[in-house]
């Protein structure tokens, strides 16, 4: 906008305002900033966001404020629920499979940090740097998503983990004399069978997000290492790395916020056994909600979705302000 | 501007339609004057032949009854989405509950009040109290009709014994026998010999309770929320260490230890299970949703060890209505549940045109259940029906003959699921750890019992 229109503009209206009165001047402002707001534009984008004002207002907004309200409630689902103050939240802390599910889904998260997270950045610089069949490696680093999990999931609980001999993990071992193993049955590789089908089917996405970060390398860095002589680590370590920080950061976020809400996996593949060594907060929740036919754990369910919701928002905050400086070094 | 407005207007007022279409009623007028009675029909991957035989059987209600629209919906009973269906306002007008669970679901107001309803029906007074209770509350309102009743019995592949050299005509007496017998036919077959339900949805717990029975504990007395859990009964400690020996030291119970209750019928009928205990009713389910070789099956009363107390856990299932239905609606829900599931068991006409369709569409009839009335119709019900019978009953003999001579006990009547649920954890750590501390596990699992039975959950 023209700087001499603006002037020119502030000084008419100053005029006029000191030859209204008060009332008649509020009047006029009132009327002109409806006026103007419309003709500025603000009745379209109104309408334009009503559609998604009403959509978020149905199915986000208000099953959130529902769940906050749930949560101090107790319900029968039919009858109007009666208001139990904060006994939900109680019982929730109170319970011994509390620590367990919060135990579980930490190691979870655990081990999907240590295996899971490092596999997509490494399949996406070894897949930017081969020269061939990129389309087809990155493609083939996809498919695993496009599968429905409920197949995918069948696919590694009867093909993959079979405990009997004819499984093709027991089949592989067999040939050197080891096995067959009850993957999804011994406590102790349970969870680690979930870590790594749940790596296997997610990993592509993360692939995908790191080969288009690995695009926006200027690759005249990569040139003037080479003509230092610098090797592929060296690049990779000092030039590739950094260049791509910021969404490393992210989707690290993203990973921890997933992997706390781990529920899919365990779900499917061992209901939260055997003897609650796959029980994860979002299995309890489910759980609590759906655990028997009574459905009469519905507040202690909202009272420990809440608590997790708190603590990933907490978390993330957390997370976004000590590393803010170091993603945009 | 003007058009932009006019833009904007056709897109709020087709997300406006988009978003309140659904409940936006197109039914024809003519039809508004019907009811319409939604009915829990077969479980999901039910055969043709059996989809057919319930849709006769809705053709014929319909044609007695002009005004009432029978629409059934795939359905099979679970506790987990049995809750979500009840939360969402999504169960159909009338559904099937076990006896597990109608009490509590009437305490909680969460089933019809059919008790005017029920009074009415020529034949009420011939139900048996105990069944009958089974669907009625505290207060005293009839919450249900039962309509089928089983013993929990032990189920045996005919092919695997003879394969073991064993008789097929001869099952497993004693708990000592079968453990032998499991022994024998997974060494010789390379089959689980024995195999139990073992994941965390309350069936690893409700067969753990079942072979408690056989010993002669129980895992709760008292009643409602003052009921005490005693799961670390003597008897179900006997149960589990008996599980641990065919486990880790017969090594008798093959490689899967997570099955449940649809998954360990579909390894029976595949031939992967020697033995196996489940309610006596499940031929019918072998049949509708598995390719079993009838050849293959037999059943038997479960082995009683010598103990006053022991007996058979028995269990059933209930036709409820919603909660929300009323008048006219739960009038006609009634009928449907007199037509379809009670009429047979005490009229002659009714049985002998169920079996008709049941036989026409090569559905099972003669599968072993347990009088809802009383004896004297039990018999006679089965004798009109004695023409039709197309199940193997020659290789049920062992069932039909020995199950009444044992005692049939109810299952526990405070937060059985709960119960059970508590006790998945042990029974899993039985299948899974060598080790495991029978003792201390069932300590722990009776705490989480009491607790959930203190808050009625």
């Amino acid at each position: 906008m023209d700087p001499v229109d603006v002037t020119a503009g502030e000084t008419a209206a100053s005029e006029i305002a000191v030859v209204a009165s008060p009332a008649v001047r509020s009047r006029r402002r009132a009327r002109r900033s409806l006026a103007g707001w419309v003709q500025g534009g603000g009745l379209s984008a109104l309408l334009f966001a009503l559609p998604m004002l009403v959509i978020f207002t149905a199915f986000s907004w208000y099953p959130i404020v529902r769940l906050v309200l749930l949560s101090f409630q107790e319900t029968n689902l039919f009858d109007p629920p009666t208001w139990v103050g904060l006994e939900n939240f109680r019982a929730v802390i109170e319970d011994p499979l509390f620590l367990t599910a919060v135990k579980n889904t930490a190691y979870f998260a655990a081990l999907a940090l240590v295996f899971g997270y490092p596999i997509p950045l490494v399949a996406a610089v070894l897949v930017s740097e081969s020269t061939r069949f990129r389309g087809l490696y990155g493609a083939l680093a996809y498919l695993p998503v496009v599968l429905p999990p409920v197949v995918g999931v069948l696919l590694w609980k009867y093909v993959f983990y079979e405990p009997s001999n004819i499984g093709l993990f027991n089949t592989a071992l067999g040939w050197i004399g080891f096995g067959p193993y009850g993957w999804l049955q011994d406590p102790g590789t349970a969870m680690p069978a979930l870590v790594v089908y749940s790596t296997w089917a997610n990993a592509g996405t993360t692939v995908i997000i790191y080969l288009a970060a690995l695009t926006s390398v200027d690759r005249t860095l990569y040139e003037a290492a080479s003509v230092d002589g610098a090797g592929l680590w060296r690049k990779i370590w000092h030039i590739t790395l950094p260049q791509i920080r910021g969404v490393m950061l992210v989707t690290l976020m993203l990973q921890i916020i997933g992997t706390a809400q781990v529920f899919l996996e365990p779900f499917l593949f061992t209901a939260g056994g055997p003897a609650n060594s796959t029980l994860t907060v979002l299995l309890l929740i489910y759980q609590y909600a759906f655990g028997n036919s009574l459905g009469v754990g519905f507040g202690q369910a909202a009272a420990l979705s809440l608590m997790l919701a708190v603590f990933l928002a907490v978390f993330s905050v957390a997370f976004i302000r000590l590393t803010r400086s170091w993603s945009t070094r | 501007m003007r058009s932009n407005f006019r833009a904007m207007l056709v897109v709020t007022l087709v997300a406006a339609f988009a978003v309140t279409a659904g409940s936006v009623s197109t039914a024809p007028a003519a039809s508004q004057a019907k009811i319409t009675v939604t009915v829990a029909a077969l479980r999901p991957g039910s055969s043709e032949e059996a989809k057919k035989q319930f849709n006769d059987n809705v053709a014929l209600f319909e044609r007695r009854n002009k005004n009432v629209d029978i629409r059934p919906v795939e359905y099979a009973w679970n506790g987990a989405t049995f809750a979500a269906q009840l939360a969402a306002g999504r169960l159909p007008t009338v559904f099937t509950v076990p006896f597990t669970d109608a009490r509590t679901l009437g305490e909680n107001r969460q089933l019809a009040d059919v008790t005017a309803q029920i009074k009415r029906w020529p034949y009420f007074k011939k139900f048996q109290p105990s069944i009958l209770a089974e669907a009625t509350t505290s207060k005293g309102r009839i919450v249900g009709v039962p309509y089928a009743a089983y013993a929990q019995a032990l189920h045996y592949n005919r092919q695997l014994f003879r394969q073991a050299g064993l008789n097929p005509n001869k099952p497993p007496t004693t708990w000592a026998q079968l453990q032998q017998y499991a022994k024998q036919i997974s060494q010789r077959t390379g089959q689980a010999g024995y195999a139990q339900m073992g994941l965390n949805d309350n069936t690893a717990g409700w067969i753990a309770t079942t072979v408690t029975y056989t010993f002669g504990g129980r895992v709760q007395t008292g009643r409602g929320t003052r009921a005490v859990a005693r799961l670390n009964n003597p008897q179900t400690i006997q149960s589990l260490q008996m599980l641990r020996k065919m486990r880790w030291t017969d090594n008798s119970m093959g490689s899967t230890y997570d099955y449940t209750w649809p998954t360990i019928n579909q390894a029976f009928a595949a031939g992967k299970i020697g033995m196996f205990i489940n309610g006596s009713d499940i031929y019918t389910f072998l049949v509708q949703s598995t390719d079993i070789n009838p050849s293959i099956y037999g059943i038997a009363p479960l082995p009683l060890a010598k103990h006053k107390s022991a007996g058979v856990l028995g269990g059933g299932s209930i036709a409820a209505v919603r909660p929300d239905t009323k008048g006219a609606k739960l009038e006609a829900a009634m009928r449907w549940i007199d037509f379809f599931y009670i009429r047979k068991l005490v009229e002659k006409a009714a049985a002998i045109r169920d079996a008709k369709i049941l036989v026409a569409n090569k559905q099972p009839v003669g599968v072993p259940s347990f009088p809802i009335f009383n004896r004297a119709q039990f018999v006679q019900a089965n004798l009109w029906v004695k023409p039709y019978v197309n199940v193997p009953t020659a290789q049920m003999r062992p069932f039909l003959t020995g199950i009444f001579k044992q005692k049939l006990y109810p299952e526990p009547v405070a937060s059985t699921q709960s119960v059970y649920h508590a006790l998945d954890p042990v029974v899993q750590a039985v299948f899974t750890d060598r080790e495991a501390n029978i003792v201390e596990l069932l300590n722990d699992a009776n705490q989480v019992a009491q607790k959930a039975i203190s808050e009625g959950k």
